[in-house]
């Protein structure tokens, strides 16, 4: 694996994930995986159904403790931390699945995405300048969204707390393409205003259009990283699916997901 | 490498699947050597400690209910109050019509059972925690119902008749036997229940519920049966309470402290296990016995206790006993046996319970 | 005219169960929390508020300014620790410790007061006094009071819930407690505040109790507990004035049945509470989608 070609080489690493290993029970979902996002890169993870994707972006969000290895942000820590501190330090995730608060409006869930905010660009105000038809439906119950307008809500909930790194947890998913294009076609604003992008999806032309970094799992395991220009369609087919060379024969990954 | 060191493999047909680990017969006989010293008791010990034992037998049979519902349905329940007044009250409506209360017991119990039924229709809609309260309601419903009736003694209640004929030996002999019969029926009956299919589809229920009904397991059949069941045995209870106190009282009878006794005995002694309620007793009949003559202290005590287990003991005292020894007097798991003999390596590892 | 009289003091008297059932309301809507000891600490608070006002005689009013605040911070307490705790550990492990916690306050109150009833306030004018509509119907001043009481308090949640931050981090956690973690709250903190509030206004309900009737140690789970439960079925889940609609039926039924006969009161209370359950299981207020 090789790490990807870094102008700013001086710069240190946001976010750092070691020897990360996770369990579901007795399943082993993510196995001494590490990685490394350095600051305004879009990093993007991709790999099959039951790969670890999931399982992996929610740990470094602190809804799953791993039983070995850790997770850095700007070379401290977070390891044990709960979710909510690390939300706080910086670490804020868009879940899968949107999970805005069905029952309070969409100003109402800006407001608790708010409500530990850090300093920085990013206010409810800004929300409603950057996704322009929000502003006039922002009285209405998140639960009465369609699927795109909750996921953009679900975003800008995230985006007013500021954060350092922002975990995009299959963001395609339930969507229909023009829509997710739409979405992905924010990044650049978000990525304008100082934040890191590190995002899981299952549609990979879509991750190798948006992202400055891949990543791609298997079982748990790398496969294949590096930047999108470096990596051939067949190679990243190959890690996807496990083919020949990375020592999963020609077993599918399966298994659960996170 | 030689042909003898390569591990065989093994077919599915060399593993066999047996119902507990040790041989069966001989924790029955055990069992029925125990029966048979109780039910000479009468013969050997002074009255006052058949008494205790009587009032142990109720306890025992209502944990064991209580431990069914909640343990093996998923049914908790604040309301098994109800069935104990009614089995106490349909053997006063039936002594009060001329027949013996003990003669009666049994149809009392049946009664209580058919009871259940639209108590289960009002209530089976309800989750769990909004269960548990709907269950007390219903209770507390029920035993204003039965005050209405002055001709079963209204607020206050009647004296049992039918039985102030006998000596006061046979009564005694007679009510501990009532009881015993009660509490080992109870316990046949809640063994069997869960060594059959029903019991195979509440440890479904109990590990994963959704995977249980889209597996096709009939759910909700399986809980109104355990209901049914349970208002069947405290109902019994509660005939027998009536028999040996000699009378009946609505607020006694119909007090929501039986729930509150069952329930903590269940924890203490282990929930979902057959064992469970019978330490659980043993515990409570020693602090009420210690207790007793500071009122309400033992039950203080005992809900302390339970808290205390519920949060930091979870299997209870049996769980701990079980997770040494792994013993079990009532086999209702499976043991998944790897033929011995293979290289001798899968002897120990082979054995595991695969359920219960 | 005695019909009349009746389902006016029915309609007062909900707003009684009000003050005892929107905690519960609360508490479940939030944490999916049946606290069975939710009624016993009300007649703690009332017990309290005795206990406080015979060793101090200040004024009986200003008791419920003491008393409740710190059946608040209790509440909170008992949420953060010994709830908490149990939640973890799942449903019936919460159910046994609320169950165990209700008991031992019971007959810990048992002991030590014995079962007597004691009232709270019973010289007071605002207790006994009553005034009349026309010659036929008289109403108790302290009816009226805390009615009035139920609806500023069911205001006040009311407003505290959509327009505070911390209404709206209660909302939120009841939606999707990890979605609400990951917005950098602790869902644990949230829960007490809910927690606070429930045991808060459960203790006025107390205290009230304790004015309009007689406080006894088992009133905690024969009287509130269970009026409360009954309220909120009636008036459905998850709706705060529901509680208010349930509890107003549920006076109005008893005082229905204590009219046919003075011993139906609280049995027909039941009745009316097990017809709803049967034909409109998702209550008065609540939309049929929602439950």
């Amino acid at each position: 694996m090789s790490e990807p070609v870094n102008t700013a080489v001086s710069e240190p690493p946001l976010l750092e994930v070691s020897d990360l290993t996770v369990h579901h029970g007795q399943l082993r979902a993510l196995d001494a995986l590490s990685l490394t996002v350095m600051p305004g890169e879009v990093y993007a993870i991709i790999g099959a159904n039951g790969a670890g994707k999931s399982t992996l972006l929610r740990t470094i969000a602190g809804l799953h403790q791993p039983t070995a290895g850790a997770v850095r942000l700007d070379g401290e820590d977070v390891t044990v931390l709960r979710p909510e501190r690390r939300a706080r330090q910086g670490i804020v995730m868009v879940p899968e699945g949107r999970r805005l608060f069905g029952s309070l409006s969409v100003e109402e869930n800006l407001q608790v995405g708010a409500t530990y905010a850090r300093p920085g660009p990013w206010t409810i105000e800004k929300v409603y300048e950057t996704f322009d038809w929000m502003r006039s439906r922002r009285g209405q119950r998140a639960a009465q969204l369609s699927g795109g307008e909750q996921q953009t809500v679900s975003i800008g909930r995230a985006l007013v707390a500021n954060p350092r790194v922002l975990l995009l947890d299959e963001l395609s998913l339930g969507l229909a393409p023009v829509i997710v294009q739409r979405i992905y076609g924010m990044l650049p604003q978000i990525l304008a205003t100082g934040l890191t992008v590190l995002l899981v999806e299952q549609d990979v032309s879509q991750a190798l259009r948006v992202a400055s970094h891949i990543h791609c799992l298997l079982e748990g395991r790398t496969t294949l990283e590096g930047r999108p220009a470096d990596v051939t369609a067949e190679q990243v087919e190959a890690a996807y699916f496990g083919l020949a060379g990375t020592g999963a024969a020609s077993r599918s990954a399966e298994g659960s997901e996170a | 490498m030689t042909l003898a060191a390569e591990p065989t493999l093994l077919g599915a047909e060399d593993f066999r699947v047996t119902r507990s680990r040790r041989n069966v017969t001989w924790n029955g006989i055990g069992v029925l050597a125990v029966v048979v010293v109780l039910a000479l008791f009468p013969y050997i010990v002074y009255s006052g400690t058949t008494a205790i034992m009587v009032q142990a037998f109720i306890v025992l049979t209502m944990a064991s209910m209580w431990n069914l519902l909640a343990g093996y349905a998923g049914l908790v329940s604040v309301g098994q109050q109800a069935f104990v007044g009614l089995g106490a009250y349909f053997v006063l409506i039936l002594a009060l019509h001329g027949t013996s209360p003990f003669a009666a017991l049994p149809v009392a119990a049946i009664a209580c059972g058919v009871a259940a039924l639209p108590m289960w229709w009002l209530v089976s809609r309800l989750r769990s925690g909004y269960f548990a309260i709907a269950t007390w309601v219903l209770a507390a419903a029920i035993m204003l119902f039965v005050q209405r009736f002055q001709s079963l003694g209204g607020g206050t209640g009647l004296p049992l008749p039918g039985l102030t004929g006998m000596s006061p030996t046979l009564l005694t002999a007679y009510t501990y036997w009532a009881g015993l019969a009660v509490t080992v029926l109870a316990l046949l009956a809640i063994y069997l229940l869960l060594r059959g299919r029903t019991g195979l589809v509440l440890t479904a229920i109990r590990d994963d519920e959704v995977a249980a009904r889209s597996s096709g397991a009939r759910v909700g059949l399986a809980r109104l049966l355990v209901f049914v069941v349970a208002g069947v045995g405290c109902g019994a209870a509660g005939a027998v309470l009536a028999i040996s106190q000699l009378q009946v009282q609505p607020s006694a009878d119909f007090s929501v402290q039986w729930t509150a006794e069952m329930a903590f005995a269940t924890i203490i002694g282990g929930l979902g296990t057959i064992e469970g309620p019978i330490i659980g007793t043993a515990v409570y009949m020693v602090l009420q016995q210690t207790l007793a003559s500071y009122n309400a202290w033992y039950l203080i005590i005992l809900g302390l206790v339970a808290i205390g287990v519920a949060l930091f003991a979870r299997r209870g005292l049996w769980g701990l006993v079980d997770a040494r020894l792994n013993l079990r007097l009532f086999p209702v798991g499976y043991w998944l046996r790897a033929p011995a003999g293979n290289g001798g390596r899968t002897g120990q590892a082979g054995e595991e319970a695969v359920a219960d | 005219m005695a019909w009349v009289n009746a389902i006016i003091q029915g309609v007062l008297t909900g707003g009684l169960y009000a003050l005892f059932a929107c905690g519960l309301s609360l508490m479940f809507g939030v944490m999916k929390v049946v606290n069975l000891a939710h009624g016993d600490l009300a007649v703690v608070a009332g017990y309290v508020a005795i206990g406080i006002i015979t060793a101090t005689h200040i004024p009986v009013l200003w008791s419920v300014v003491v008393v409740v605040p710190v059946m608040a911070v209790l509440g909170y307490v008992l949420q953060r620790t010994l709830i908490q705790s149990a939640l973890n550990r799942g449903v019936l492990t919460t159910l046994i410790v609320t169950l165990g916690v209700s008991m031992v306050i019971e007959n810990g109150l048992l002991q030590f007061f014995t079962a007597n009833t004691r009232g709270i306030g019973p010289n007071l004018s605002l207790v006994t006094s009553s005034f009349s509509l026309g010659s036929q119907i008289q109403i108790a001043w302290l009816l009226v009071v805390i009615f009035a009481v139920a609806v500023v308090v069911l205001l006040g949640l009311q407003y505290f819930l959509s327009g505070s931050k911390y209404g709206r981090l209660i909302r939120a956690t009841a939606d999707d407690q990890e979605a609400v973690q990951l917005a950098g709250a602790d869902y644990r903190h949230v829960f007490g505040i809910a927690a606070a509030l429930a045991l808060g206004t459960v203790a006025l309900g107390g205290i009230a109790y304790g004015m309009y009737a007689d406080l006894d140690p088992t009133a905690g789970t024969d009287t509130i507990l269970l009026f409360a439960f009954v309220a909120v079925v009636i008036g459905g889940l998850g709706s705060l004035w529901g509680t208010l609609l349930g509890g107003v039926v549920l006076g109005v039924a008893q005082q229905i049945g204590a009219q046919i006969n003075f011993s139906y009161e609280v049995l027909a209370g039941y009745i009316v509470f097990l017809a709803i359950l049967v034909l409109r299981p998702e209550g008065l207020t609540t939309r049929k989608a929602q439950s």
